[in-house]
């Protein structure tokens, strides 16, 4: 690829990401709906739960909103795949397929809106989650490095959702799949509750959740942890970023190409 | 001057459904080429076969010197496509949506903003410009996406169905436009069910159905297809139909046909005017009552139930009240068979 060509394939990325951007603002209702269940599960996780769970040494709230904070910026993910779907049902896409811009442009403008609309939602949670009692004890940098780092894996799962909506007849069967699947995913992990009391196999599957690394690798960036309550054993928990790291990338090469291949024979249904 | 577009044995197949079966077209630079067919001719999957949107099973086609299967980017640089659904997004303005598409044509930022407000000013958007497209009427998407075709001028342009749902004056505009275009140097494939459309805007008209050609020519060569001119006569009395059929058959080129209980007698003939203004003085000799008389050529509605064996079909519903006559279902929004007399 020539400069050129990336040149215009970032700009072309750039121009679908604002006009997704445009439609956030023009329906706030999605925020408002995005940024509402996660506000309702800590006041619920942390009032009603909370009550009943015990994390040795912690505050079951700094336990909880790390783990908030994946579950959220996963289910914002999967904005990315109602998008397309919905562009491909409204038959936007037709008109983008016409004409001569990158062919990745609309999935690198899609994912990257995403994101940026993901930056929003933590940001909201946050402030929540300080009104409840989450205070970060690490430095400037490991906190910013923490907030990066859900975001990453946000994005990689954006691109499995690219994927998701290319291949499915309409937004709300996207909508029902991730509910399906992203519920148990998010649950299965030590996003809630410490996964020492689990049934041994549930534990494994958990401890090796890419959800769980990135929850304690965001609670260890944020210094949400206690040396009374040790991760597991299992090396993904014991290298939460580096484990994390790697699914990224292997999420990336593997969904990345396959939604672009995709993408270009998606014909409008 | 060589062939813009030109497709060969082009095959589509959805399943067991062949939606095309080897058409073949071409349209040479600066003509226009319409292609009628009743629904589910094939229609819009020649366009987006042509337009890189969809992959055929068979054939080729070339477009601006490009082959669309193999340079299909290249082919988009020199395209416009207004498909058969408007493509345009809700949630944007007419305005952005328009910016948009200049944008990702490549062109600057001024230029393309330049151009989204000449685009709305010449299809009638410049009050709705600022309004996101949720709020536009069907006729008012329709436009915007016309207008996203146009918007880097480009030297081929592919209409499926352009003025279906619009109301008389934005179709003719629409038309205006179109000719504009031609006049300007464009190539253009335009699908219609209008016949009138063809009739006006073609150089050349293909009638396809099932996938296949079945008629390729201009309007008159079609017509001729069809058949010559007819007079009509509708007689006052059924006592009186067996006098004017004899009369008229004196003046006739053929056999003459009479529907009895519409008292109308229907004679193919030659010589125009003339022959009917000379049926008029003999029948008014006989002293017969005549309630209506008319001169008819073939239309291309005629053209279309022919070939095809029914008539085109989808009507738009304002013109449907309009049109009281039984004949089936027609399509032209507007009467124009030649009426010598009344
Ligand atoms: N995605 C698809 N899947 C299955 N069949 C399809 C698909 N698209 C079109 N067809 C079929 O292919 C045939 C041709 O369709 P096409 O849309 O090209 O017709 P058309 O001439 O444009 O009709 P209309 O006047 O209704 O727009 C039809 O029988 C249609 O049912
Ligand atoms: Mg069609």
């Amino acid at each position: 690829m020539s400069t050129m060509t990336i040149h215009k394939s970032l700009l072309d990325g750039a121009i679908v990401a604002k006009r997704n951007l445009i439609k956030i603002k023009r329906v706030p209702d999605l925020l408002v709906f995005s940024t509402m269940s996660p506000i309702m599960f800590i006041l619920l996780f942390a009032y009603v739960f909370g009550s009943a769970i015990n994390v040795p040494g912690l505050s079951y709230r700094e336990f909880l909103i790390p783990g908030i904070f994946a579950q959220t910026v996963i289910f914002g993910a999967t904005i990315t795949g109602a998008g397309l779907a919905d562009d491909i049902q409204k038959g936007i896409i037709d008109r983008f397929r016409s004409l001569p811009m990158a062919r990745s442009a609309v999935l690198v403008g899609r994912t990257t809106s995403d994101v940026l609309n993901n930056v929003l939602v933590i940001f909201i949670m946050s402030l929540t989650g300080l009104a409840v009692g989450w205070r970060i004890r690490s430095s400037f940098f490991e906190a910013a490095a923490g907030f990066l780092l859900l975001l990453l894996f946000a994005y990689a799962i954006s691109w499995i959702m690219a994927w998701v909506g290319l291949i499915v007849p309409s937004p709300e069967v996207v909508n029902n799949a991730s509910f399906m699947i992203i519920f148990p995913l998010t649950f299965i992990a030590n996003t809630f509750v410490p996964t020492n009391g689990f049934p041994p196999v549930l534990r494994a599957i958990a401890n090796w959740n890419p959800v769980s690394s990135v929850t304690q690798a965001a609670r260890q960036l944020f210094g949400n942890t206690s040396a009374k309550y040790p991760p597991p054993k299992d090396w993904s928990l014991q290298h939460p970023v580096i484990y994390t790291l790697a699914w990224v990338a292997l999420l990336l090469a593997v969904f990345i190409p396959l939604s672009v291949r995709q993408y270009k024979r998606a014909a409008s249904r | 001057m060589g062939d813009v577009i030109r497709a060969t044995g082009l095959v589509k197949n959805y399943g067991n459904l062949r939606a095309l079966d080897g058409l073949d077209l071409a349209v040479p630079e600066g003509t226009v080429l319409a292609v009628l067919g009743p629904n589910g001719a094939g229609k819009t999957t020649a366009v987006r076969i042509l337009a890189t949107l969809l992959q055929s099973d068979g054939g080729s086609a070339e477009v601006a010197g490009f082959d669309v299967a193999s340079q299909p980017g290249k082919v988009r640089e020199h395209i416009g496509l207004s498909g058969q659904y408007a493509a345009v997004d809700e949630y944007l303005t007419g305005f952005e949506n328009l910016d948009m598409v200049g944008r990702l044509y490549g062109l600057g930022k001024r230029r393309s903003r330049e151009r989204a407000h000449e685009l709305l000013e010449r299809f009638t958007l410049t009050d709705a410009a600022d309004r996101t497209v949720k709020t536009y009427s069907g006729g008012m998407r329709r436009r915007l996406d016309l207008a996203g075709a146009l918007v880097a001028q480009p030297p081929v342009l592919f209409l499926d169905e352009p003025t279906t749902g619009l109301d008389p004056r934005s179709r003719t505009d629409m038309w205006e436009v179109i000719v504009e275009l031609v006049k300007a140097g464009s190539t253009l494939l335009l699908t219609t069910q209008y016949l009138e459309e063809a009739d006006r805007l073609a150089d050349d008209i293909l009638v396809i159905d099932h996938g296949r050609e079945i008629a390729h020519g201009t309007a008159d060569d079609l017509k001729a297809q069809v058949g010559g001119e007819r007079v009509e006569v509708v007689v006052g009395s059924n006592a009186d139909v067996a006098a004017a059929k004899t009369i008229l058959s004196e003046l006739a080129d053929g056999a003459c046909v009479v529907e009895e209980h519409t008292r109308r007698i229907t004679a193919p003939v030659k010589g125009g005017a003339g022959v009917l203004m000379e049926a008029l003085r003999r029948l008014d000799a006989e002293g017969i009552e005549v309630l209506d008389v008319a001169l008819r050529r073939p239309t291309l509605d005629d053209v279309f139930l022919t070939l095809t064996g029914h008539a085109a079909e989808v009507e738009p519903a304002a013109d449907a009240k309009a049109k009281g006559k039984g004949k089936g279902t027609k399509s032209a929004p507007a009467e124009f068979e030649e009426t010598a007399a009344r």
